[in-house]
């Protein structure tokens, strides 16, 4: 099981590996729409890489409440659990 | 598993996720026996971890299909995996935001005529575009994806009307693509949850509309019963069926009220 050091910074890679930002700018509090420009797509994208980097599943209802980074870490740490 | 498509190629194009309803087509095609050869177009990257998640290995090939050069490029870029195809799936439309969600009478042309570019004249563009890899003593199955377009639907607008487009391409080809043994059919699907009908402004509507009159029942979280249409029109056991638009929908089309 990944530590909630490792989700974000596993997530950091998948974001930067999808959208470019820098993975330094990946940081709990920011908002992947506002912050990180992911779109809906990358959003999509971004979801897949993680699914399968930490071995959970997110259902699609799941991801309209992953507003921010902080979100999704919570949200894999509880899948992983 | 199964066997109604053991030894058959088939090109699917319109996988963006696991809910695509082509993914779906991929899936159950390969379970049947088919070497399945994809398409995608935009997000590769993402097209291609979703291949990652089949059965099997699917190459992806890039395909836009406004773009000629990609339509001239597909053959070639299909033999790389394959000799040739039997089945080809067309699951690909798009309208722009200004075409759907009740703008009806104020949409411009420009945004009408890319609807029905991308979502009905494209089917022309594949199946030609694919017809080269059709076995020359063989046959080739062509299957299209549609929402009934014999009536309006709320905020749908000029989607509908590509989708008449898509219906009316459809029977054209078979009349012209016949005499090469070339079967074009559509599947008529009730409602999905993907990627696309997110897109669609008051998508949630049709939930009530199809749980209140679908004499069979239907459940939008559930693209299998749509897929296995399309998997159906591409086996060998629909033989002289062309032109023809199969009802996936519960069975809503049939009922007045």
């Amino acid at each position: 099981m990944a530590s909630q050091e490792e989700i974000l910074e596993g997530l950091a890679n998948i974001v930067n590996e999808i959208a470019g930002t820098d993975v330094e700018d990946v940081q709990l509090d920011k908002s992947f729409t506002e912050d990180l420009d992911i779109d809906s797509l990358s959003m999509v994208e971004v979801v897949v890489a993680a699914e399968e980097q930490f071995d959970v599943k997110i259902p699609d209802d799941d991801v309209k409440g992953l507003r921010t980074v902080g979100d999704a870490v919570d949200y894999i740490l509880k899948a992983q659990g | 598993m199964g066997d109604l498509l053991v030894g058959k190629r088939i090109l699917v194009t319109g996988v963006l996720t696991d809910a695509s309803i082509a993914f779906h087509v991929a899936r159950l095609a390969q379970e049947e026996g088919a070497e399945v050869v994809l398409t995608g177009f935009g997000r590769l990257s993402l097209v291609n971890r979703i291949a990652g998640r089949l059965p099997k290995p699917a190459p992806v090939i890039e395909l836009d299909v406004t773009n000629q050069e990609h339509l001239d490029a597909l053959a070639d870029n299909v033999r790389q995996h394959v000799d040739g195809i039997d089945g080809v799936v067309h699951s690909i439309a798009f309208g722009p935001q200004d075409a759907l969600g009740g703008n009806f009478l104020n949409t411009t042309y420009e945004d009408v005529s890319t609807a029905v570019q991308v979502s009905a004249f494209s089917l022309k563009s594949l199946t030609m575009a694919a017809l080269p890899l059709k076995p020359e003593d063989g046959s080739l199955s062509v299957v299209g994806l549609d929402f009934d377009a014999q009536v309006a639907w709320p905020g749908y607008d000029w989607m509908g009307v590509a989708k008449a487009g898509l219906e009316a391409t459809s029977r054209y080809l078979a009349k012209y693509l016949g005499e090469q043994n070339v079967r074009v059919n559509l599947v008529s699907a009730g409602p999905v949850k993907t990627m696309a009908a997110r897109s669609i402004p008051g998508f949630d509507q049709f939930e009530g509309v199809w749980n209140e009159k679908a004499p069979l029942g239907w459940d939008l979280n559930d693209p299998e019963p749509a897929a296995r249409g399309v998997v159906g029109l591409l086996s060998d056991w629909f033989p002289k069926t062309t032109g023809e638009v199969v009802h996936v929908d519960g069975g809503l089309h049939a009922m007045g009220a």
